[in-house]
């Protein structure tokens, strides 16, 4: 803590404890207007006849009343709901076990680390149009098994309704799934060796020592990993706009395709902002325990 | 990954050795792959992807495609190429970055060092504030883009991602700060340095990693954001990933994927660069900003 | 009026005050160390008097001026932090000079104040460099070489010496007391280490629980604390401290208790201050430091009233210089100190010199010394 003075000091002293408020003041001002304050007008939209352009008039529930018989709005929620739990979980498996071996004093890690992370530096929509080709049945895979002498081989999930929601989970933990290693390998480098010694003078087996010592001391990467995955895993849209649109059809719309078409293209505007505070809440419902549970282990 | 690699205490036999860079590898190919054929590919004519193996080398290699997709091809209507939309996205993300940059860097200042009632009360909403999904602001944003009379412009694009990712930044500089010594802010105190004095002379010379970090960090989101550019930019201002996307996506006439996959790479380029040159950083800037809060 | 003043001062957070009434009056070129256990409020009151905490209530006045919301840096003082706080991004050089460029001193007066306290802490050769190259004691220099180029009316040390390691705080310590001698300047140093506080001040405030426990120069606070707390805390071993009974036999005030074996032992006290009578036939805490129990041929041969203690002896620590011997008395360890050469041995009886000049009582419920 610094200086803090009040009532009496000499000008200097006072413009000095006034300037971080000061400083601060424009980013503050800026949070409250373009976060909060939108997310209160995105909110009270949600209970307005809004269509193509803000109406104000009130409707209630209505909206949301609508949203949840829209057949397209419990596609995408059932889609989420698929998406983000394979996608958390092979994502947290792959993570972790690449961590793991890596973490076994591996020549060449220095090579290996950078190749399994460089896909998220990329922008989703490269990642979908260098994923679209390769699961495109006529060119891609199948396509490259069959000049190779495996006809019977198919890969068409892309273009089927009932596999296209998978194709997105593949591409996305091929973009995060190195992430999730890093964070992991993180947490294993900051583990105490001499616990991990001492275990073994114990009698542990290698199986007994990552199930019982250094599992357990990695639940604040799981946790993290979880928060930041399932947030990743609600926001997604340009992944599925890049890789296929949303379709066959909208087999792949997920509930950030289907707020920005009912709001932008189908001029629903009262429906897509009742769908935005729904993803809002979900978030939140994650989110504000995580970051909570945070702040107050810092004080 | 900054943590030097100690002196492990796990064994293990040499089959399961064996095993273990048999996975290693197989993954590596895995993440390689799709780009690795697409950079292939991209230097293909189109009738060798069309009738050919999408794994074998170009038997006639040509940079044709890569012309094409920076200055010929069309995006949307207009036969442009994407070097324009390159470099709106740069005009968009240089400002953007060096903004929230600075900003945050102050605000991580004034949060660590300058407590006040409220401080982590603001932080809070900060925090949060990063982890909304951006859907719930899209509708009012471009109410106010409207009204700014900056809808459809870079200028706009700019100000939306400052006001979006300021709370990162501060995120990251009031961690690092936070590790800061505030004994060296006192003692500069008492040497009679004032409140910007003491954030140039010495917090600033300190403070490399985070700078890095942060410029790697807002430039990666910046450059590769579509769904912003997407809402707010119409046309001629759109960034690098809509035309890409644009181009890809176009359903008139022929699909030249060897374009397509040459326009990517180029929209992959820069954010790959930086995670090239500067990849350390971002991922202790990342382990900074997720682990710790 | 002193030199420094801490007039009724007090600190709250809140609700909650963590510094009762301060009042403390310097005078020039005095060396007033404020000591106590981690928690007491000793660096809050540092900072107080440094700008860097604000002042609940009361003055804080320098030279007659009161200084309660003026800028750490307008109220001509420095300091030197526990960490030393040395700017990593300059050289030795600009850190000393950093604060007077601060404040407008032209270059030349600079370099020139610079190599006048370079010169007398010794650090010339390390002007250029950076304080990540230094070791624990050159930083340490250089942190004081700042303070002094400032040419400041007051200095405030919080814990300069408590990241050095045991051999190099003693010579700091010396250092630090030479300079003062040689300089005459104004000091107010918090530390923890009571030996630091003895060996360095001219007085000693100790405190605890937010509250000035006691005053005085450091025989003062050493052979007559004020309460429990002051004995205990200065001295190292600590004061023996036990319950006894207070009885009056042959006309003299006994301070009664029972050895290792149970038996009962009975020593007198002679010229008891007039407070004692009102304890007669009460328990009370008795006080006495290792060294003033000792072998026979060992004691103080200017005491008065030297008792003798027979006792078993449980454990002799030698040290070197002494031995320290450990018997049980009143139920508890009671430790002496010895020559090095006294003829002592576990498990066998011994007796004990006690020099009863030096004992204090403490009354059990206030714990506040009988008088």
């Amino acid at each position: 803590m610094a200086v803090t003075t009040d009532t009496g000091a000499d000008f200097r002293t006072r413009l000095q404890s006034w300037l971080p408020k000061l400083v601060l003041s424009p980013s503050l001002a800026v949070m409250l207007i373009f976060v909060y304050g939108f997310i209160a007008f995105t909110i009270y939209l949600s209970f307005t006849d809004s269509r193509m352009l803000p109406s104000y008039e009130w409707v209630g529930w209505q909206n949301y009343d609508r949203l949840f018989r829209v057949r397209e709005w419990n596609i995408a929620l059932t889609n989420l709901a698929i998406f983000a739990s394979l996608y958390i979980a092979i994502c947290t498996v792959i993570g972790l076990m690449l961590a793991i071996f890596l973490d076994q004093k591996i020549r060449g890690e220095g090579i290996l680390r950078p190749i399994f992370l460089y896909p998220m530096a990329l922008s989703f929509i490269v990642t979908g149009t260098a994923w679209k080709w390769f699961l495109d049945p006529a060119i891609g895979l199948e396509n490259t098994m069959h000049l190779w002498g495996w006809e019977s081989f198919a890969f068409d999930w892309i273009k089927d309704r009932e596999m296209a929601i998978y194709t997105i989970v593949l591409a996305a933990v091929w973009q995060s799934s190195g992430f999730v290693m890093a964070m992991f390998l993180a947490g294993l480098r900051g583990i105490d060796n001499e616990i991990l010694k001492a275990a073994q003078m114990d009698g542990a087996s290698n199986f007994q020592l990552y199930r019982r010592i250094i599992l357990p001391q990695l639940r604040p990467a799981f946790l993290s990993a979880f928060v930041i995955l399932s947030h990743l895993a609600i926001k997604s849209y340009d992944l599925v706009i890049a890789l296929t649109g949303g379709g066959p059809g909208n087999a792949t719309a997920l509930p950030a395709t289907f707020m920005y078409s009912y709001t932008f293209t189908r001029n629903q505007m009262g429906i897509g902002a009742a769908s935005a505070v729904i993803m809002l809440m979900t978030i939140a419902a994650i989110m504000v325990p995580y970051l909570y549970a945070e702040l107050r282990e810092k004080k | 990954m900054a943590a030097a690699s100690t002196e492990n205490a796990i064994r293990s036999s040499s089959f399961s050795r064996v095993l273990i860079y048999l996975v290693l590898l197989l993954f590596a190919l895995f993440y390689l792959l799709p780009f690795g054929i697409m950079l292939v590919n991209s230097l293909k004519p189109l009738s060798e992807i069309t009738g050919g193996n999408m794994i074998a080398l170009p038997r006639e290699w040509t940079i044709e495609p890569w012309l094409s997709a920076w200055s010929t091809a069309q995006i949307g209507v207009q036969p442009t190429g994407l070097r324009p939309y390159f470099i709106n996205s740069i005009v968009m993300a240089v400002p953007a970055v060096l903004l929230s940059t600075i900003f945050g860097a102050l605000n991580g200042y004034v949060l660590t060092k300058w407590h006040f009632p409220g401080a982590t009360i603001i932080f809070g909403l900060l925090l949060f504030s990063c982890f909304i999904p951006f859907q719930i602001v899209l509708i009012p944003m471009a109410r106010i883009l409207g009204i700014l009379d900056i809808a459809g412009t870079t200028g706009g694009l700019v100000l939306v991602h400052f006001v979006y990712g300021v709370g990162f930044t501060t995120l990251y500089f009031r961690n690092y700060y936070a590790a800061f010594p505030t004994e060296l802010v006192r003692a500069a105190q008492i040497d009679g340095a004032g409140f910007f004095q003491i954030f140039y002379r010495i917090l600033l010379p300190s403070s490399g990693p985070i700078i890095a970090v942060s410029f790697i960090w807002q430039f990666t989101n910046i450059w590769n954001d579509f769904l912003f550019g997407a809402s707010f930019a119409s046309g001629g201002s759109a960034p690098m990933t809509v035309a890409l996307n644009n181009l890809v996506n176009s359903s008139t006439g022929v699909r030249e994927y060897n374009v397509h996959f040459a326009g990517a790479i180029m929209a992959a380029a820069p954010t790959l660069l930086v995670y090239i040159v500067a990849g350390r950083y971002f991922v202790r800037g990342l382990m900074a900003g997720s682990v710790k809060g | 009026m002193g030199f420094l003043d801490i007039d009724n001062v007090t600190k709250a957070y809140g609700a909650v005050e963590v510094l009762h009434q301060v009042d403390i009056a310097v005078e020039e070129g005095e060396f007033l160390v404020l000591v106590g256990p981690s928690g007491c409020g000793k660096s809050t009151l540092l900072n107080m008097i440094a700008g860097l905490e604000g002042i609940t209530s009361g003055d804080i006045r320098i030279k007659d001026r009161v200084i309660n919301n003026v800028h750490p840096s307008q109220r001509n003082i420095a300091m030197v932090f526990q960490s030393y706080a040395l700017y990593p991004n300059m050289t030795v050089g600009q850190n000393i000079t950093f604060g007077l460029e601060m404040h407008g001193t032209p270059k030349p007066e600079r370099e020139k104040a610079m190599a006048e306290v370079a010169k007398l802490l010794q650090i010339e050769d390390l002007l250029k460099r950076k304080p990540g190259q230094l070791s624990g004691g050159q930083r340490q220099r250089v942190a004081m070489g700042r303070a002094l180029v400032r040419n400041p009316d007051v200095f405030l040390f919080d814990e300069p010496l408590s990241n050095l390691d045991a051999k190099l705080r003693v010579d700091m310590r010396t250092e630090i007391k030479k300079l003062h001698q040689k300089l005459g300047t104004t000091i107010v140093y918090v530390t923890h280490d009571q030996i630091e506080a003895m060996t360095l001040s001219t007085r000693i405030a100790v405190m605890y629980n937010g509250y000035v426990q006691q005053l005085g120069t450091p025989k003062e606070i050493y052979d007559n604390p004020s309460n429990l707390f002051v004995a205990t805390f200065m001295g190292s071993p600590a004061m023996n401290v036990m319950r006894v009974r207070l009885e009056e036999r042959n006309g003299a005030l006994h301070a009664v208790t029972t050895g290792a074996e149970g038996q009962e032992i009975a020593l007198r006290i002679e010229n008891a201050p007039a407070g004692y009578a009102a304890y007669k036939d009460r328990e009370v805490i008795l006080g006495i430091r290792p060294e003033a129990i000792t072998d026979p041929e060992g004691a103080d041969r200017n005491a008065r009233n030297i008792q003798a203690l027979s006792n078993t002896v449980s454990v002799t620590e030698p040290a070197g210089a002494d031995t320290f011997v450990t018997m049980t008395l009143a139920g508890k360890d009671c430790i002496s100190r010895m020559r090095a050469d006294a003829e002592v041995h576990p498990g066998q009886p011994f007796d004990f010199a006690v020099n009863m000049d030096k004992a204090v009582l403490f009354d059990p419920e206030t714990e506040e010394r009988i008088i």
